[in-house]
């Protein structure tokens, strides 16, 4: 049994602030900042969003591109570290945002960086196993940085919906494999109750990001024999822009193959929203038969490998629903107080 | 008076990767280094009399105090075994303690150790715990940071002899070069002048490159009786002189900021017992923790004369092949410092040299090598001499 995917959607609110801005109040060098990072600038939730409405806006365009019921949605799950309830689940929200009915198991996931995709291979799994004929998932967030982190020039707000089924005559992309790597390596994390993540500085790099987007990719090239050559687009989980040019280097993967699904540089780390949000910016352009790689990474730690086809339905469905681009086109520009204010630090 | 009856030889070193060592705590990294001396002396742990564990920070950085008991529990023995602290310079004190022990007949093998495990805490926590070399009272409370303290010494030599920052750039360049050699060192990468006055400021003059790092790791030597050497080693170091000195903690309570008079000290002492001049010595490992600790250790040693350092370096003469070959393992600038394990690792380098295993750093028939060890700004200072022959 295999599983495709018969809807995409993004969504990215339109707020933004500078890292220049973020410098500015911290007295920190902008220039060091942007060259570290690779982040100009990031996106900031309204001040009536949350990871809920940001889920529910992609869901819609995921669904106006698969042109479904949403009653025949079986499933529906939420991955996300900013979830607004901590108990009371986004998914539920929206299955009766988006008209799902009632009959639809539905649950929040939660792995750092990771829960969309996990949410992605669990939809994967009941499409395949026949147990639903649709499945939802969704990878949002509004992410949080306490005041002065390195983390406020990264952490962004985003998502991205993908629906799942087994039908080939309706899938826009075949997912054609998929595989994970996970172990329990403590480089980033939040406790319950607190405001803000903690993390571990350096070490969130070689031990924790590279270990296990190399070898996620390395699993998923051994398990479908393929090649970096083979791929026309990878999208890398995108935490900052040096650390997904560095894995696509070490693993043999060129500029042209990840440079469409790079958007960190524009809107940040979007978290959950972040390799999904980079994987509808390539459907939004890819051809039929092109192949697509992508690698989430979560904090904690995992990663989540895809290999996916594109199928030439794409072609006529895109165009339905806003593409991502037209999301990180849209600006608002905030000033730091602003920013406060959006992100809940100042009420 | 010094009354030195026995002589004391090093019979085995070993020495872990010196960097981020994310994989290994503080246990498996003294672990590694205390078996591989062992494993290099030839010898069982049943014959270490004595175990010296040079560490600065196990508590602050490590949660793990008390390394006398897990460095002889890690081999499974009983044995007497001691932890010394003397900020950066705790492993050469636990080196000298150890030559001591044998020199007066307490002991016939003693295994020594300097270990430290700084990554697994944050850059600010680190700083602040280093900072515990200082004077807490006069400095550390006031807001000082040990980049500042030397940022201070560099100026202070700076307006007394007109080093360039070309001359202290060079010092960095210089350790890279030599890292870049050195299989077990940090940085294995050389940088250029421009990379250094392009890095980040620390503190005026010092930027990023004119810093030493944070670094995890440990080293280990094997030290016995001269007399017994040769039953275990076919190529023994002998400690031909040791010295260690003491100053003021804060920097303020000091006639002079562009030398450091303990290492005079030391090295009067060192240079005494061993019968040497400055112009007998083939190599030096000196404390660069940061590169005007560099240009002020060759001076305050004797290599050249005040004022002239900057010089020497810029010429190239303390590179390897050069006429006075300086910090050939990288020093602590580019092969790393854990601070507790420096002392002993300027030991390694030493002996592995004096022994021609230092590959492609190799010092061409070097029979003379001295170790320069810094605690603080100056407080503490150890020197010692390290010959190929019996002394």
């Amino acid at each position: 049994m295999t599983a495709g995917i018969v809807g995409y959607g993004a969504y990215i609110p339109k707020y933004r602030i500078k890292a220049e801005t973020i410098a500015r109040v911290w007295g920190a060098d902008t220039r060091r900042i942007v060259d570290g990072l690779g982040i100009q600038e990031k996106s900031v939730p309204g001040k009536d969003e949350d990871t809920a409405t940001i889920a529910v806006e992609a869901a819609r365009n995921a669904l106006a591109r698969a042109l479904i019921n949403p009653k025949d949605l079986g499933a529906i799950y939420v991955g996300s570290e900013s979830h607004p309830y901590a108990v009371k689940p986004t998914a539920g929200i929206v299955g009766e945002a988006i008209g799902a009915g009632n009959h639809y198991t539905a649950a929040d996931t939660e792995f750092a960086c990771k829960a969309g995709t996990a949410a992605l291979q669990m939809c994967m799994g009941l499409v395949q196993s026949g147990m639903i004929k649709y499945g939802l998932a969704i990878g949002a967030d509004t992410s949080q940085a306490a005041p002065g982190d390195a983390l406020e020039y990264s952490a962004a707000a985003g998502g991205a919906a993908f629906i799942v089924g087994s039908q080939e005559s309706e899938w826009l992309a075949e997912i054609k494999d998929t595989c994970s790597f996970t172990s329990d390596t403590p480089d980033f994390w939040r406790r319950g109750l607190s405001p803000h993540p903690r993390h571990a500085g350096r070490f969130t790099g070689e031990p924790a990001y590279f270990k296990h987007v190399l070898q996620a990719t390395k699993a998923m090239l051994d398990k479908t024999h393929l090649q970096p050559t083979d791929f026309d687009y990878a999208v890398f989980h995108m935490p900052n822009a040096k650390f997904p040019i560095a894995a696509a280097a070490k693993l043999g993967f060129k500029p042209e193959q990840y440079k469409d699904g790079l958007l960190v540089t524009a809107i940040g780390n979007t978290y959950s929203g972040c390799s999904p949000l980079g994987l509808t910016k390539v459907l939004d352009k890819a051809r039929p038969g092109a192949r697509i790689l992508v690698v989430s990474y979560g904090s904690g730690s995992g990663s989540d490998a895809f290999v996916l086809e594109v199928k030439p339905l794409i072609e006529e469905r895109r165009g339905l629903a806003r593409r991502t681009e037209d999301y990180m086109k849209r600006k608002t520009y905030l000033e730091y107080a602003q920013y406060s204010k959006h992100m809940e630090e100042i009420h | 008076m010094l009354m030195v009856e026995r002589k004391v030889a090093v019979i085995g070193v070993g020495i872990t990767r010196f960097g981020e060592v994310w994989e290994k705590g503080l246990r498996q990294l003294l672990a590694e280094a205390e078996l591989q001396a062992l494993a290099d002396a030839r010898i069982n742990p049943e014959k270490v009399d004595m175990i010296f564990t040079g560490n600065m920070c196990g508590g602050e950085f490590a949660g793990q105090e008390h390394l006398g008991g897990m460095a002889s529990s890690i081999l499974n023995l009983n044995v007497a075994s001691t932890r010394v602290e003397g900020a950066c310079a705790s492993g050469s004190l636990a080196f000298r303690q150890g030559l001591m022990a044998i020199e007066s007949g307490r002991a016939d093998m003693v295994l020594v150790n300097g270990v430290e495990k700084m990554t697994d805490v944050s850059t600010e926590h680190v700083t602040t715990g280093l900072m515990g070399a200082g004077d807490e009272e006069w400095e550390g409370f006031q807001g000082f940071t040990f980049p500042g303290l030397y940022a201070l010494m560099a100026k202070a030599y700076m307006n007394k002899f007109g080093l360039s920052r070309k001359q202290l750039a060079a010092v960095a360049v210089k350790n890279h070069f030599h890292g870049a050699r050195n299989p077990i060192a940090q940085y294995r990468k050389e940088i250029t002048l421009d990379d250094v006055y392009k890095s980040m400021m620390v503190a005026e003059p010092l930027t990023l490159l004119d810093c030493s790092p944070i670094t995890d790791g440990a080293a280990s030597v094997v030290l016995c009786n001269a007399e017994t050497a040769k039953q275990y080693c076919e190529a023994p170091v002998y400690v031909a002189g040791s010295g260690q000195a003491s100053d003021t903690l804060a920097l303020a309570e000091r006639s002079e900021l562009h030398h450091v008079k303990a290492t005079r000290l030391a090295k009067t002492q060192a240079f005494a017992q061993a019968k040497i001049t400055v112009k007998d010595l083939d190599l030096v490992e000196v404390h660069d923790c940061f590169t005007i600790a560099e240009i002020m250790a060759m001076e305050d040693l004797g290599l050249c004369g005040n004022g002239k350092a900057g010089r020497l370096v810029e010429q190239g003469q303390t590179y390897f092949d050069g006429k006075t070959p300086v910090n050939t393992s990288g020093g602590l600038k580019a092969c790393g410092h854990p601070v507790g394990a420096t002392g002993v690792k300027q030991v390694v380098e030493v002996v592995q040299q004096l022994q021609g295993k230092a590959g492609k750093r190799q010092v061409k028939g070097a029979e003379i090598g001295v170790t320069h060890n810094v605690g603080g700004s100056g407080a503490t200072v150890v020197v010692n001499v390290f010959k190929r022959g019996l002394p």
